[in-house]
């Protein structure tokens, strides 16, 4: 059993580079994640997505992934080959992604895609990895799991597919869950019980969580600490909102709109004045 | 401006059938804004659908502008309102430049060839002449939603439908699209419905809002109710509570 402070996952000077390209999409971005849940903000093509990613070296031949440190678990993962890789993901890292619709296989029904996740990761038999999966699907609180695992992807709602999701990636209790994205699919009622369900499974195997999302009042709801990312870099870390002092990071929490403090116009991102920020060293 | 008297919306036949929106009444006066709230598959959607003329299956009474509409609409009729969809990328023609999909409308309704339209079009929603010889795949979500709100506005409707306007988008550029929303409705005296699941985005637009549930309207409330928190509908907190996550 690992002390909560362990360091699970440990990020140094993270820079990723796309093809000939000269512009870097992902730059020194540094982090060291715990059994603790840790939150990725930014807009679309800050770079958030691509972070967690290239933990997963899951990006496109064309990449070029460059770091000074990327180890999990104390093995260097750049060092790895793809075979290796293949050994981790799934098992000792876990992806979730935005939307259940093209994360599941479209012509394999429910049960046998979870099962299909208990047999190559836990090297269960065939009636083995149906016991497991449907035990699985009933701690996702699935209603009716016998049923639902005869249905196919297109047969399930959002918010059932990305429960499904969830069960097929944490059945093998992996040390470091990425979610990017993970409620965005959904509809805001059932974002709540996602978020409460992964936290509790993330909790109880003891493993570290980065969720990545453009909401940032969603992430600060959930995290212990935030990474505010801004055109490939980590612009500012907090723990609380209120503690914000980068203008982008302000200015994202400005354009949410409040019920409780309804406003004529909503606040727009002042790109000038970040770029100005950014540019002082 | 809008008059919706017992409308109700079945699909399918026999032990299929399903009733997807059971007999509904509402106003709209001109220049407000109405909300439909509500989560998947409640039949906000297909409210609205029905008000645009797209759905063609139900039953009850629907006034444009102080006028019956049938479920076959004449030309006049489909002119009054316009709506805009959830998504950005599926909603414009991916092959056609941005020009031809402005003027389509205009070309559909034989009201000119509609090129001389193009740029006021993009201009008014706050995107360069230059943009017309582009194809959509090279606009970003919130430039694409753009397009879609300058196409809705080509036949100069007074009703807006606007189905999930900023749900594929970020909270950055979701906040230029409401507002682009906001001035526009000020500047034409436009008349929205606005359907979402996002209770923030519905309370921060509206002037009234109705929340839906399995195809029925369970609660109404208004921008007072949400400032100070009174919200005493079970479900309608719910959902209030929710969008604070």
């Amino acid at each position: 059993m690992s002390a909560p402070d362990q360091t699970i996952l440990s990020v140094s000077k993270l820079s990723v580079r796309f093809a000939q390209s000269q512009v870097l999409a992902v730059r020194d971005v540094s982090f060291e994640l715990g059994a603790e849940r840790l939150g990725i903000v930014g807009e679309s093509g800050s770079g958030k997505s691509t972070v967690g990613r290239a933990i997963m070296r899951l990006l496109p031949n064309s990449a070029r992934v460059e770091a000074e440190r990327l180890d999990f678990e104390g093995t260097p993962l750049l060092g790895l080959n793809e075979a290796h890789m293949r050994k981790l993901r799934g098992h000792k890292m876990a992806l979730i992604m935005q939307d259940p619709r093209y994360s599941l296989n479209p012509v394999l029904s429910v049960g046998k895609q979870v099962a299909e996740a208990a047999r190559l990761h836990l090297g269960l038999g065939k009636r083995e990895a149906y016991a497991t999966a449907s035990a699985m699907l009933e701690r996702v609180r699935i209603a009716d799991v016998e049923r639902t695992m005869r249905l196919y992807p297109h047969q399930i709602s959002g918010g059932m597919g990305q429960r499904v999701m969830i069960a097929m990636m944490l059945l093998a209790k992996p040390a470091v869950v990425i979610a990017d994205e993970p409620t965005s699919a959904l509809d805001v009622s059932v974002r709540g019980d996602v978020l409460k369900l992964l936290d509790e499974l993330v909790t109880e195997n003891n493993s570290g969580l980065v969720l990545i999302s453009h909401d940032i009042r969603m992430v600060a709801a959930f995290c212990q600490r935030i990474l505010v990312m801004y055109k490939g870099h980590v612009v500012e870390s907090l723990t609380r909102l209120e503690d914000a002092s980068h203008p982008y990071t302000k200015g994202l929490i400005a354009a949410m709109p409040d019920p409780r403090h309804p406003v004529k116009r909503l606040q727009v991102l002042d790109r000038k004045a970040i770029d100005a920020a950014e540019a002082r060293p | 401006m809008i008059e919706v008297e017992n409308l109700e919306v079945a699909f399918g036949k026999g032990d299929d059938r399903k009733q997807v929106v059971k007999s509904v009444s509402f106003k709209v006066a001109k220049g407000e804004t109405l909300g439909i709230v509500g989560e998947s598959g409640c039949g906000k959607s297909t409210v609205l659908r029905s008000l645009a003329g797209l759905d063609r299956h139900w039953t009850g009474r629907i006034a444009l502008a102080g006028q019956d509409v049938a479920k076959e609409r004449t030309k006049e009729q489909f002119e009054l309102a316009q709506m805009v969809f959830q998504d950005p990328y599926g909603s414009i023609h991916p092959r056609h430049r941005i020009e031809r999909v402005l003027a389509e409308p205009l070309r559909a309704m034989k009201r000119g060839e509609g090129w001389d339209r193009v740029v006021p079009a993009l201009e008014r929603v706050g995107l360069p002449a230059a943009f017309a010889e582009r194809f959509p795949h090279e606009l970003s979500g919130g430039q694409r939603q753009r397009v879609a709100i300058a196409r809705a506005l080509m036949l100069a409707p007074q009703i807006l439908l606007l189905d999930e306007p900023t749900s594929a988008l970020d909270v950055s550029v979701q906040a230029e699209v409401l507002n682009l929303l906001s001035d526009l409705r000020e500047e034409r005296q436009l008349t929205y419905v606005l359907v979402s699941h996002d209770l923030s985005v519905i309370a921060h637009m509206c002037d009234r809002v109705l929340v839906m549930k399995e195809g029925m309207f369970v609660d109404e409330l208004t921008p007072d109710a949400f400032r100070g928190g009174e919200i005493t509908q079970p479900y309608s907190k719910t959902l209030f509570e929710a969008s604070f996550l």
